[in-house]
């Protein structure tokens, strides 16, 4: 909308000549500017200009819905991808929520990619076994997608069709992997993706991990003058979701917190120091891409282990309250040990732990 | 006053300079065909300058302390009686409520911030639910403008959350009388989602458009209570490179918003992110978008976490002390606070 042609809106000519003259071609340009700038640029009347201001800005803003027909909408196209996982399933209202960025962030080796390959395999089955019988485009960053492990998820988790049907050829033929190098590769995959998203029937986008891309990258450069590489790519990715709706996972890694990490405001000072104390040698992890890109998610599945065992905690959701699910990891994939979710609170939410996972002790 | 601050083109303006009007008071006692000839223009064109020059002049005078003579002004006394007819819509948890002093205040700008996850998108949620409460009830019978930029609205999360708030208004009364009530239409969720209108928002120029574009729209829609603009930030923060640029956008932006909330006396309820900002030797959360743009809100309101409650705290208002209370999002939407409870689970 924003790129809508001033000439194209329907202004008196000589307005709309005087615009173009003065080299203000789209909405953008016009509405950068404050009003009295324009009047003085295009050398016309203030009420000419203020008419003008408001005639572009009826364009260039996009037709409203009212809440009930958006629902009509989204209950017409359909609304998750089912995650299998009982006990997520009903958290989430369905699954990973279409036309939505779902993150997965947690420690290294927990089972995130092991997670996005079960995503992936369901997102291709077909519709009568609770899949979206679609393509999936994976992109891969850190080259850790195994084909050969998908296909022993599938086997184990789906033998009834992997085995008789012979049908694993073509779910894996559904996966597209792309491996970009570096940030801007990656940007400009994301960009061309843009048409074939729909021509393919893509229903599945999976980003693993997005936080490899910019590795190295410090996240406190955000508050400051410098571009954040990321900005681009991340409302590039929301957009695609919700046009396309299409479910877009993504992980995140995670690293160390560092002693002047912000957790707190200005006036919550004096609590500071006494009583979270404690709590902060426990969480010494955090996610890898900073607080800008959390606002942005729209889920966020967390991933943990703490007290000899994994969780998965649902850690923003529009839809859930915050709830851990204790799974582990086997041939079939991930599976819940229970379906009966744990209820956490407060700061815990967002804290990422990774203790107990001594494997020797197993 | 000179001619050139005057809001005429700068063609207008050079033409006067040229024939030797330099200031207000030597336009002032002119006749407009004198004008028409003197710039060789149309007599149109001078009856406008005319005008214009005229209502500069009116502004000037009245500046000089000629209090009668103000146009558009109060007295402090008429504001009082004003500010108390001024009304409030329920944030849905009486401890907000009570420490805002009834809840969001119609007529004023109000921001909202806090980190991910804290419940800004439910607040907003909840308020363009309560807005539509009937009179009779304790609401305004209003409707909302829920203007989503960052794509998090939930449609389905709406819908529990207009039934939460059926259901609160339903518990006031006798079964008898809730059968009957729960028949009404306007009792239904449908109901509640179809006075809320929703633009999805995807730039930032599509941001400054829908503000401009509100103004007419709510001479459409009177029945309009409340602004929600979630957020107001996810663009700002995209795709900026001139910071000055964006300043003056926003401040701008702050400005018409300010008007919208007075000339229609609704709410407008701003959802902002929150960045890290180093001040005195370490680094603290702060609300996004920079200094500048914390003087143009009327109120801020930052949600955080307090140990395992959540809490809001006013961090700015000219007229409530600071003060933070505690509240909880439930299945039902935003609540008094549950730490006593078990809280239940959405299904």
């Amino acid at each position: 909308m924003s790129n809508k042609l001033i000439s194209q809106m329907g202004l008196p000519p000589s307005l709309s000549h005087v615009f173009a003259a003065r080299s203000i071609i789209t909405a953008k340009d016009a509405l950068s500017l404050p009003e009295f700038d324009l009047m003085a640029l295009l050398d016309v009347p203030l009420a000419h200009a203020r008419s003008a201001v408001a005639r572009i800005s009826e364009i260039a803003c996009p037709p409203y819905q009212t809440a009930l027909s958006l629902m009509e909408d989204r209950a017409g196209s359909g609304g998750h991808l089912p995650t299998m996982l009982r006990g997520l399933d009903d958290a989430l209202c369905g699954g990973i929520p279409f036309g939505a960025l779902t993150e997965l962030v947690g420690p290294p080796g927990i089972g995130k990619t092991q997670f996005c390959l079960k995503l992936s395999l369901l997102a291709t089955l077909p519709a009568c076994y609770g899949g979206l019988n679609g393509r999936v485009i994976y992109i891969d960053t850190e080259s850790k997608f195994s084909s050969r492990r998908m296909i022993e998820i599938g086997e184990n988790s789906f033998p009834q069709i992997f085995r008789s049907e012979g049908l694993a050829p073509k779910m894996a033929g559904r996966i597209i992997v792309m491996r970009p190098t570096s940030l801007s590769d990656f940007t400009d995959s994301l960009q061309q993706m843009k048409l074939s998203l729909l021509q393919h029937e893509v229903k599945l986008l999976i980003v693993d991990s997005m936080a490899a891309l910019v590795s190295g990258e410090n996240e406190r450069s955000e508050g400051g003058p410098g571009r954040h590489p990321l900005r681009s790519s991340l409302s590039f990715l929301k957009s695609l979701a919700e046009f396309s709706r299409i479910p877009v996972v993504v992980t995140n890694q995670v690293r160390s917190q560092s002693k002047d990490e912000a957790y707190y405001h200005t006036f919550q000072e004096e609590r500071k120091d006494n009583c979270q104390n404690s709590e902060k040698f426990e969480s010494h992890l955090i996610a890898a891409l900073g607080i800008q890109w959390a606002h942005a998610v729209t889920v966020r599945l967390v991933f943990e282990a703490h007290s000899g065992q994994k969780f998965i905690k649902v850690a923003k959701s529009p839809m859930s309250p915050a709830i851990a699910f204790p799974f582990i990891v086997e041939s079939s994939g991930i599976s819940l040990l229970s379906d009966e979710g744990i209820d956490v609170t407060g700061p815990e939410i967002n804290t990422i732990r990774n203790q107990g996972q001594n494997i020797l002790s197993q | 006053m000179e001619i050139a601050n005057l809001p005429i083109s700068a063609s207008q303006r050079s033409k006067l300079l040229s024939a030797g009007y330099a200031t207000l008071s030597s336009l002032s006692s002119l006749s407009p065909s004198h004008l028409a000839r003197d710039l060789n223009i149309e007599l149109q064109e001078a009856l406008e300058i005319l005008k214009v020059v005229s209502d500069a002049a009116d502004r000037s005078k009245s500046t000089d302390g000629h209090h009668q003579a103000l146009k558009g002004v109060q007295t402090a006394w008429d504001m009082l009686s004003e500010e108390q007819m001024q009304q409030h819509i329920t944030t849905g948890c009486e401890d907000l409520d009570h420490i805002l002093r009834g809840g969001i205040h119609c007529g004023e700008v109000t921001e909202v911030g806090g980190v991910p996850g804290i419940g800004k998108t439910q607040l907003g949620i909840q308020l363009a639910v309560n807005v539509q409460i009937p009179v009779e009830y304790g609401g305004h019978g209003g409707q909302a403008v829920y203007i989503d930029t960052e794509g998090s609205f939930m449609v389905e999360r709406a819908h529990q959350i207009a039934e939460g708030c059926i259901n609160g208004i339903l518990d006031n009364f006798t079964d008898h009388d809730r059968k009957i009530l729960a028949c009404q239409e306007w009792m239904q969720p449908n109901s509640f989602l179809s006075n809320i209108f929703y633009f999805r928002i995807c730039s930032y120029t599509e941001q400054i458009a829908v503000t401009n574009y509100l103004e007419k729209f709510l001479k459409e829609h009177k029945d309009v209570k409340i602004v929600v603009i979630d957020s107001v930030t996810f663009h700002f923060r995209q795709d900026f490179d001139d910071l000055a640029c964006r300043t003056r956008i926003l401040s701008g932006m702050s400005l018409k918003l300010m008007k919208l909330a007075k000339t229609n006396n609704l709410a407008v309820v701003l959802l902002n992110q929150v960045t890290t900002k180093y001040t005195e030797g370490s680094f603290h959360l702060t609300l996004a978008l920079g200094d500048s743009w914390s003087h143009s809100c009327t109120n801020r309101i930052i949600l955080y976490w307090n140990a395992n409650e959540r809490y809001a705290y006013i961090d700015k208002s000219p007229s409530l002390p600071s003060a933070s209370a505690p509240y909880s999002v439930t299945s039902k939407g935003i609540r008094n606070s549950t730490s006593h409870c078990k809280r239940v689970r959405m299904m």
